[in-house]
């Protein structure tokens, strides 16, 4: 049952479209753009040069540093170009460009890992350039390295799917359950200081709630939570807070309260490799929206082309307004379709113009519907008000005072506001006037 | 292919909007109009006529003189009109409603930036403007037409007086029946409101309710009586006042705890006034004065950031 108090209120519109629909395997694509920067932390560091023939599965880029992944080749073929790629984010990484032969040949040296301590499973899934698939993209062997101490005994499997239309985590709990089961087993096996396995799914997902419970009915190790379909529930303060009740203080990981938060998609990606040894080269992303003509779950290589995939699932209604990746609520929007998937985009989602309006803002009317909806409890008029300040000091203070950096950028409080003011991208803004301000005052220090 | 849009997330925006909450709004207030317009007649039409007319026009050319982005259409200005109007006696006389509906829309809303930028209600202050400046029509109250008496006296006066006999019963107090403010009068039909508002979840449920049991509660423990402590209830604007001017949301804390202050210390204010002021009727002057402290507040009910280590 659902505790009285739980985070995250905000009623938003489900569209899940795709929930019923088995992902469909697209053939091989024209060629691919691999972005060297798929997840969180140093871009991986290309070992290929143009004109090497490459095939699936085969190593492209090594890692660079500790909080890094590397990326392999998604389809088999040849190295075209190497170029500087321009992230939804604004950022540019290098990205390699794979001309496809066709053939999906996979790379002769792909052998399944010899798992048999933490240690070698941890090695493994760092080979596997397996990274947070919901979205996050946090490289997915440096968040396991917290079940070496052994204070970890919870892990959180993230089957929320909070955002709407995305239906591709629902897919793998419905599809790939077996997967999901041997991950756990591995888990069992490997790292004994985890008693409890907690799945988090959104009520609005019963068959993959059912589905889970069955499949889990022997192992009393593993609890299935059904979560309220209130957005954001799988946002991870919010997602360990109402599975568990643990609170994770500003500034601290999981990790730090006993626990350890992985998608259940990147679970079942898990297991996957170490019984195939296939490294993470495709994914499951939902292609929806307005202006997409057949909604469909598409298992595309990544880095396939927006285009090619909506291509694939039966094209779109020109003209588009937006192409986000990812999600209405945090997704990015693509600059055009020729942009590439990645590692953790989820969903391509197409809208039409009318969908795609910017709604005017006006004056804000003091409603408090933001602070309400703030899964966080946090005050986003005091962070638009603290940019509005012209003294530097004034606006820091506020920033710091009122928690800035605890800012998930849910959308909650810009989805709520009834005078549509973008109080996401303030936060966004003061996050990055905040960032910078501490990265001056680090500065100073170590001078 | 035409180029895309690109902008920031969320792309999603609930269809909730200032338009429609004030429509909200309108639509809570508009069995109490209904009711003005029955119980008092047609002047009472003119009154709200006058008022919303004024404040509509009067924000329309401010925004045009001032090449500001023109704001009637948020329906915000037709709110405070037709607020102004039903806190008004039917002995308002139309210039008195046309300066008072220009008072609450330039003086207290526009001068000061427009919707969201006014530390206190327009519709209040404006109310208050008149009954200082002009007491002899103002500060009375006729009674309906239905009824024989014509006796200017409220029933809050008449407490006030001592002439408790003079008082209408409980009954034609809750449908209207007795001397007031246009709007005022007729309870059932602000607690129609009331639900409405809950409802379509425009406001919470708990201001209005606080406000109003701590007048109760107070008036019961002060006069023994829980006749009076009735009284106190359905008579002068409490209801008015609790249920559409202690939640508008400018001039209120933003915060829900901070909501639930607010309507604890106009409930202590209205009491004080009422009992131990010069003023029969304290609803308006206490909603002001919590206006004024709603921004303390709203810093001292600031609920704890999840997560987040004590605020220094």
């Amino acid at each position: 049952m659902f505790s009285f108090k739980f985070l995250g209120k905000t009623h938003i519109p489900h569209h899940k479209n795709t929930a019923d629909m088995p992902a469909v395997r697209m053939p091989s694509p024209k060629e691919v753009l691999l972005p060297m920067a798929q997840h969180i932390g140093a871009p991986a560091t290309p070992i290929v040069k143009i004109g090497d023939e490459v095939k699936l599965g085969q190593r492209i880029a090594d890692p660079t540093g500790f909080v890094s992944s590397p990326i392999y080749a998604s389809v088999s073929g040849k190295v075209s170009k190497i170029e500087e790629y321009l992230r939804p984010d604004g950022s540019k990484v290098q990205a390699v460009r794979i001309v496809s032969d066709g053939q999906m040949q996979a790379f002769e040296g792909l052998t399944p890992p010899t798992v048999d301590s933490l240690d070698a499973l941890i090695e493994a899934v760092k080979e596997s350039g397996l990274v947070g698939l919901g979205g996050a993209g946090f490289p997915t062997a440096v968040k396991l390295g917290a079940l070496k101490g052994g204070k970890v005994d919870k892990i959180v499997v993230n089957g929320a799917e909070c955002e709407p239309f995305i239906t591709s985590d629902t897919r793998t709990m419905l599809d790939n359950i077996d997967l999901i089961r041997e991950a756990v087993a591995l888990f069992e096996r490997f790292a004994p200081s985890v008693k409890q396995f907690i799945f988090g799914v959104e009520a609005n997902k019963p068959s993959a709630i059912a589905k889970l419970k069955e499949a889990f009915a022997q192992n009393d190790k593993v609890v299935v939570k059904k979560l309220p379909a209130r957005y954001p529930q799988g946002a991870e303060k919010v997602l360990v807070y109402n599975t568990t009740g643990l609170v994770i203080p500003e500034g601290k990981l999981p990790a730090d309260v006993g626990a350890i938060v992985i998608n259940v998609t990147t679970l079942a990606v898990l297991a996957s490799y170490v019984k195939t040894g296939m490294p993470l080269v495709e994914r499951t992303v939902t292609v929806d929206g307005s202006a997409v003509k057949s909604p469909k779950n598409v298992i595309a290589p990544i880095g396939t082309s927006l285009a090619e995939i909506v291509e694939f699932a039966g094209g779109y209604v020109e003209p588009i307004g937006k192409a986000l990746v990812g999600g209405p609520m945090m997704g990015k929007c693509a600059a055009s379709l020729d942009e590439p998937i990645t590692k953790t985009t989820g969903s391509i989602l197409l809208f039409n113009v009318k969908d795609s309006e910017e709604k005017q803002s006006s004056n804000c009317i003091h409603c408090g519907r933001c602070v309400t909806s703030c899964p966080l409890a946090l005050n986003p008029v005091e962070y638009s008000r603290a940019l509005d300040y012209d003294s530097r000091e004034e606006r820091i203070a506020i920033l710091k005072r009122e928690k800035i950096m605890l800012c998930m950028e849910c959308g909650c409080c810009s989805y709520v506001c009834p005078a549509k003011r973008p109080l996401v991208q303030n936060n966004v803004l003061a996050k990055a006037q905040y960032r910078a301000y501490l990265a001056e005052q680090k500065a100073k220090e170590q001078k | 292919m035409k180029k895309l849009i690109v902008s920031t997330s969320p792309h999603i925006k609930s269809p909730v909007t200032t338009q429609n909450i004030m429509l909200d709004v309108l639509i809570a207030l508009a069995p109490a109009t209904v009711m003005a317009v029955v119980l008092f007649g047609l002047r009472a039409l003119l009154i709200i006529g006058v008022c919303v007319v004024t404040a509509v026009v009067s924000e329309f050319i401010f925004n045009l003189i001032n090449k500001r982005k023109q704001t009637v259409l948020d329906l915000s200005a037709t709110v405070t009109g037709l607020l102004l109007a039903l806190n008004l006696p039917l002995t308002a006389t139309v210039w008195q409603c046309i300066v008072g509906s220009i008072f609450a829309i330039i003086v207290v809303k526009c001068l000061f930036g427009g919707l969201g930028h006014n530390f206190a209600n327009p519709a209040i202050t404006a109310r208050i403007f008149l009954l200082l400046s002009f007491s002899t029509t103002i500060a009375g109250g006729t009674s309906p037409q239905l009824v024989d008496v014509v006796a200017s006296a409220t029933p809050l006066a008449a407490i006030k007086d001592g002439a408790t006999h003079q008082l209408p019963s409980l009954l034609h107090m809750l449908i209207g029946l007795r001397g007031g403010a246009i709007g005022e009068v007729c309870s059932i039909a602000l607690i129609v409101g009331y639900i409405y508002l809950v409802v379509k979840k425009v406001i919470h449920f708990e201001t209005p309710l606080i406000f109003v049991a701590t007048v109760f509660l107070l008036s019961w423990l002060i006069k023994g009586d829980i006749t009076i402590a009735l009284y106190q209830v359905l008579g002068g604007g409490l209801l008015l006042g609790a249920i559409f001017m202690a939640t508008d949301y400018v001039t209120t804390p933003i915060n829900r705890v901070g909501k639930m202050v607010f309507a604890l210390g106009c409930g202590l204010i209205t009491v004080l006034i009422r009992f131990f002021g010069n003023y029969p009727e304290g609803v308006s002057f206490s909603i002001l004065l919590m206006n004024i402290l709603s921004p303390y507040i709203e810093k001292l009910c600031k609920k704890k950031a999840f997560g987040g280590a004590k605020n220094v």
